[in-house]
């Protein structure tokens, strides 16, 4: 059997937990950003940064350095029905703003560790699913999708206002931040495992350029 | 030569432009030719194994940077949309009930011919299949300053019209001195030249390719010129470039 890659459109979600919205509040007023964001804001992960289970992550082009980003993906069936869900690692290359879009921070070569295979199941199986986050073995970040600002149904509902899911989609529902506002970080040498009960694990080995 | 993919007798065909119609290339009606007007135009793009890529720039014009009130970007802003935002010629777009300011972009569309990575600007062209046109509508109530432009604004269904022709690179001399011009009912109400991009295309092909692989059949739209006006249920949009194409879309309401 060959290892899982989505068969559609990756999109991640921005500023979807708790802990991150609330360290953002009191600058969400100002310049540049004017006001707290309403609708959903959403990023794509292109085709290039699908990086299949047991691939390594290669840090290159002046990058030594990614934030982890532990997440669920909602995998899209018919009808833009929800049909089962992933782990994902979601790098990024770290950036304080988020002002423009962040394409040069999340498209890069391989920037979306995937798990071998999908968990089928519907949304209530998933409200309260704890995903732990392992650096070389350590335990460093839990992530509660009780912290959810959008729950599952609302972000589902708010994203089709203005755009249909298709099957094949899937939707990445947020990745939390430490109590400092940072992402656990990951360097070449490093091996970052993301779990939760009943999901095939993302187990990367982030490398350096030779 | 300029390529269509159009739906045509109960079957989706490959077509080529021949003396004023559609040439059909391949499958059972290979050889035969229809008028524009009894197909249905698709995007004149082969499917992809993986989900297309399509990179869009913003403020990629100096004058519609100005007229935006920004100043010129240093390095590209850049943003991705999905393949589910593209429809084809001749199509209907969904405006939304109660918006203030829907408008239209004619972009230059860069399609990727092959697999990019570390291009050098010198080499850009030679990774280059063919242009179209894409017109990449803009609803600009739902501008958030977060990931701007946010993906309400630039990926709605509906909203991403292409084609109607993929023009074969060889028969684009210079594509970095077209004319492009949009019209509203037949008014010209956009006009400019892709002379005046900020990032060429070559530039643009090294800066993505420097941090990502661009593989056959990705889409870069390189940005809209100067003269954007809002858009009504029932107007005929038509955005041209000189040598590639002329793509029509008509706005139609949203149902609530």
């Amino acid at each position: 059997m060959t290892a899982w890659i989505p068969a559609g459109t990756v999109y991640g979600t921005l500023l979807n937990f708790r802990r991150e919205w609330d360290l953002w509040s009191s600058r969400m007023a100002q310049d540049p950003h004017k006001a707290a964001p309403k609708a959903p804001v959403l990023y794509v992960k292109t085709a290039n940064t699908f990086c299949p289970a047991g691939q390594d992550l290669l840090l290159q082009d002046g990058v030594s350095e990614v934030d982890t980003g532990a997440t669920l993906g909602l995998v899209i069936g018919a009808q833009a029905q929800v049909v089962g869900a992933v782990l994902l690692n979601d790098w990024s290359v770290p950036h304080t703003s988020y002002y423009r879009p962040p394409v040069k921070y999340r498209n890069r070569d391989g920037y979306l560790a995937l798990p071998s295979r999908t968990t089928p199941g519907q949304l209530q199986d998933w409200a309260a699913l704890q995903i732990e986050v392992r650096r070389n073995g350590d335990l460093v970040q839990t992530v509660d999708l009780r912290d959810l600002m959008r729950k599952l149904p609302a972000l589902l509902a708010d994203v089709g206002e203005f755009m249909t899911l298709q099957p094949g989609d899937v939707l990445m529902v947020g990745t939390d931040c430490l109590a400092d506002g940072t992402r656990p970080r990951a360097k070449a040498g490093d091996k970052v495992e993301i779990s939760a009960p009943g999901f095939a694990p993302v187990i990367t080995t982030v490398r350096g350029a030779e | 030569m300029k390529h269509a993919r159009i739906a045509w007798s109960g079957a989706i065909h490959d077509a080529v432009e021949a003396d004023g119609q559609l040439l059909l290339t391949q499958g059972p009606h290979a050889g035969r030719h229809v008028s524009f007007d009894e197909v249905v135009w698709l995007p004149p793009l082969a499917p992809t194994a993986q989900a297309r890529t399509v990179i869009a720039l913003g403020l990629n014009y100096a004058d519609h940077a100005k007229e935006l009130a920004f100043k010129a970007p240093e390095e590209p802003l850049a943003f991705m949309k999905s393949q589910a935002s593209l429809i084809g010629h001749k199509a209907f777009t969904r405006r939304p009930l109660g918006v203030a300011y829907m408008h239209y972009e004619c972009e230059l569309a860069v399609v990727i011919g092959r697999t990019a990575r570390h291009v050098k600007k010198a080499d850009a062209y030679g990774y280059i299949a063919g242009y179209t046109v894409a017109n990449d509508y803009a609803i600009r109530d739902y501008l958030e300053n977060w990931y701007r432009p946010n993906l309400r604004v630039k990926n709605r269904d509906t909203c991403t019209p292409i084609g109607p022709w993929l023009v074969d690179a060889a028969d684009v001399p210079n594509p970095m001195a077209l004319s492009l011009q949009t019209t509203v009912n037949g008014k010209v109400t956009q006009s400019g030249s892709t002379a005046d991009m900020i990032f060429d295309v070559p530039t643009l092909i090294e800066y993505f390719s420097g941090f990502m692989t661009l593989n056959p059949g990705d889409l870069i739209l390189t940005g809209t010129p100067d003269g954007i006006v809002d858009c009504q249920p029932g107007d005929v949009i038509v955005t041209e470039i000189e040598g590639i194409g002329a793509l029509t879309n008509t706005i139609v309401k949203a149902t609530p």
